[in-house]
């Protein structure tokens, strides 16, 4: 294993070392000490690595992440995993807002809560919350998976396309298109499936589906009080 | 004859409700949306025509024309990046989207911008391979949509732009309406085919400067510093605008005046908001200079650049490079009075035509419709944009030898006079005749 102390190295020293394994890949497990809320770790990695980051990660850690499987020991701040395309990032704490903004592809767990906007205009990533998440989360989602096992804030789903939202507790309110579904077996087996990959220990049958009513997708003028 | 009507010489049109306003209350009417279009904004706004250059006499030295050289070559990004961009021309072809555009459009831009050895820059869909093939320097925009965005294509980018804004709608988001989102477009944005795709106006992962500052640095990061980072905005708070992309770690700023184009926006937007191409240089040359930053932040400025001679101005004024796309769109057939009678079939006319967003284009340029986009050819579309933006250098060339200057770059507000008093106080230079900068001196 490659140890990286960012109390005696910087951020461009980890990444560049994570970059420079692209072509030979000759070192796969790597640990960063010290990360102490630094932001941009571990970004655009593009080989299939395991990074454990041991403490918090500041603003997008993991970003654009491509096969690398990323662990953060702490808290992740702003955009954890944003664009995302394959892989993995876990976060063994909170996170903040915009987790897995723009993601294309992979998985992102958040062991604890995640902020606003989780999941912001997702575009095929899974995302687990095992806690709850905050206001305006899959705003403009357009595809992927959610799970949500405690609750959801305001506008949740918000002007959503095709994201498949599943949440365990309460919803506070849901935004403008995004409508309660049946949950069919198809869709019970989908979140199994997930639960099962994040590691999450849940009964899917406890989950509630949430979904476009796909009402905003043509404009109408008889919609123009939702937009 | 009634005694009231035997006085009428002639009708009299209201000014405040000609007839253009009368039809646009009636189409409201009828329809109950507001009306989208494309092109830019279409009001008489004070331009570069209300501009002149003072050409050398007695007390400037000309150069002479075609003997004496006048670099036109720019290098851009130069702040942080390993990987500078050099430009031979000062004259770049604006963002404009796959999706808005035919591939056959997008690779002829690539075509016309690389035989003269400039950048072309991709738009608010992805990059095609088409526009990657054929672009020797391709700008790739990162915008709040983030659709097709990817750290492959980011990585194969020779530079990188930060789309906070759009001169056409500067605070708002993009739409590209269902007629325009086919099959390869839906697949490259993830979206069902057909929708109404309105991007976002915002970043979905920062919200202000400090936050763009480190998510410059993961972009930088994830390039490892290879490439420039240009940040992009529309006039409207100019020189604050410019002063907080300096401060987040821009390299290059792009400016995008209230004349710049667009695919789709509402007209109300278009003709509303947003500042002139004209009066956005002076504020953001002033905020640069005020941080010791000018030329070492390198300036693009866009919006309703036609000809050498509006080139030549935003460089005088302090622009280290301009931008151009309803231009280049025209140089490659946009609204070609040959397609007269066919743009009149769809309710508009040659010259006329800014029904961008409904994809039935007859020159085939703002369409994914297989058979019309087949009327772009992309080679011969290269060479019509490679002429026109070798004949806006040559026309710049000649008026900076004109003034004496042996690079572009040289020219200077000194070399300009204002027409107008609105020219005067926006360009801040003298008013014609005077030493008037209205604004700047007591009259």
């Amino acid at each position: 294993m490659k140890t990286i102390d960012l109390a005696k190295q910087t951020v461009r020293d980890l990444n560049q070392a994570l970059h420079d394994q692209a072509a030979a890949c000759t070192e796969t497990e790597w640990e960063v000490l010290n990360p102490k809320g630094q932001h941009n770790l571990a970004v655009g990695l593009d080989q299939k690595l395991k990074v454990d980051i041991k403490g918090h990660a500041g603003y997008y850690c993991g970003g654009m992440n491509k096969e690398a499987d990323i662990v953060v020991h702490g808290s992740a701040g702003q955009g954890v995993a944003e664009n995302m395309m394959s892989g993995s990032v876990r976060v063994k704490g909170n996170a903040s807002s915009s987790a897995g903004a723009t993601s294309i592809g992979g998985l992102l767990v958040i062991e604890g809560d995640a902020g606003s906007r989780c999941g912001i205009s997702m575009k095929g990533s899974d995302i687990v919350v095992t806690g709850n998440v905050g206001h305006m989360s899959c705003f403009m989602g357009q595809a992927g998976t959610l799970v949500v096992c405690g609750d959801a804030g305001d506008a949740l789903g918000d002007s959503l396309y095709e994201v498949h939202i599943y949440v365990k507790g309460e919803v506070k309110s849901l935004g403008a298109d995004c409508i309660a579904k049946e949950m069919r077996d198809e869709h019970i087996q989908e979140l199994s499936h997930l639960l099962k990959r994040a590691g999450v220990d849940e009964d899917p049958h406890a989950f509630k589906r949430y979904g476009s009513a796909r009402q905003l997708y043509n404009f109408k003028v008889d919609n123009a009080s939702a937009y | 004859m009634s005694e009231k009507t035997k006085y009428i010489t002639e009708l009299r049109e209201s000014a405040t409700f000609d007839r253009s306003t009368m039809a646009e209350i009636r189409r409201a009417a009828d329809t109950g949306i507001y009306d989208i279009r494309g092109w830019g904004a279409k009001r008489k706004l004070p331009h570069f025509d209300d501009l002149l250059f003072l050409g050398a006499s007695m007390s400037r030295y000309p150069l002479e024309g075609y003997r004496e050289k006048c670099n036109t070559q720019v290098t851009l990004g130069t702040r942080f990046a390993k990987k500078p961009i050099v430009i031979e021309t000062p004259v770049t072809i604006a963002g404009m989207s796959f999706g808005a555009l035919s591939a056959n459009a997008k690779e002829a831009l690539g075509r016309g911008a690389s035989a003269v050895g400039t950048s072309t820059t991709t738009g608010d869909g992805g990059m095609t391979p088409e526009e990657r093939g054929q672009s020797t320097k391709l700008v790739y925009q990162y915008l709040p949509s983030r659709y097709g965005m990817n750290p492959d294509d980011l990585r194969k980018a020779d530079a990188i732009e930060v789309v906070l804004g759009q001169g056409a709608k500067p605070g708002g988001g993009g739409m590209l309406l269902g007629q325009k989102i086919t099959e390869r477009v839906a697949k490259m944005r993830t979206l069902p085919m057909g929708v109404d795709q309105r991007s976002a106006c915002r970043h979905p992962d920062w919200t202000g400067p400090d936050d763009l500052a480190i998510k410059i640095l993961e972009l930088r990061e994830i390039t490892d510093w290879q490439v420039p980072i240009y940040i992009k905005v529309g006039a409207t708070r100019t020189y604050y605008d410019v002063k907080l992309a300096v401060k987040a770690g821009a390299d290059v700023i792009v400016v995008d005046g209230m004349q710049g184009g667009t695919a789709a926006t509402q007209e109300v937007f278009i003709e509303h908001v947003g500042i002139p191409t004209m009066a956005a240089i002076p504020q953001a040359v002033q905020a640069l200079q005020e941080m010791g930053m000018h030329r070492k932040v390198q300036l693009i400025v866009s919006g309703g650049i036609r000809n050498g001679a509006d080139v030549a101005k935003c460089m005088a004024l302090g622009a280290d490079a301009v931008a151009i796309g309803t231009a280049a769109l025209i140089a490659l057939g946009c609204n070609d009075p040959k397609y007269d009678e066919e743009f009149k079939a769809i309710g508009s006319a040659a010259g006329f035509y800014d029904d961008y967003h409904e994809g039935r284009d007859p020159a085939g340029i703002s369409t994914q419709d297989p058979e019309l986009s087949k009327r772009l050819d992309p080679v011969e579309g290269g060479r019509r944009l490679a002429n026109y933006l070798r004949v806006l250098t040559l026309e710049a060339q000649t008026l900076a030898r004109a003034c004496g200057k042996n690079d572009m770059r040289n020219l200077e507000p000194e070399d300009l006079v204002a027409l107008t008093v609105e020219s005067a106080a926006m360009a801040r230079v003298p008013l014609a005749g005077t030493n008037w900068i209205p604004g700047q001196q007591p009259f």
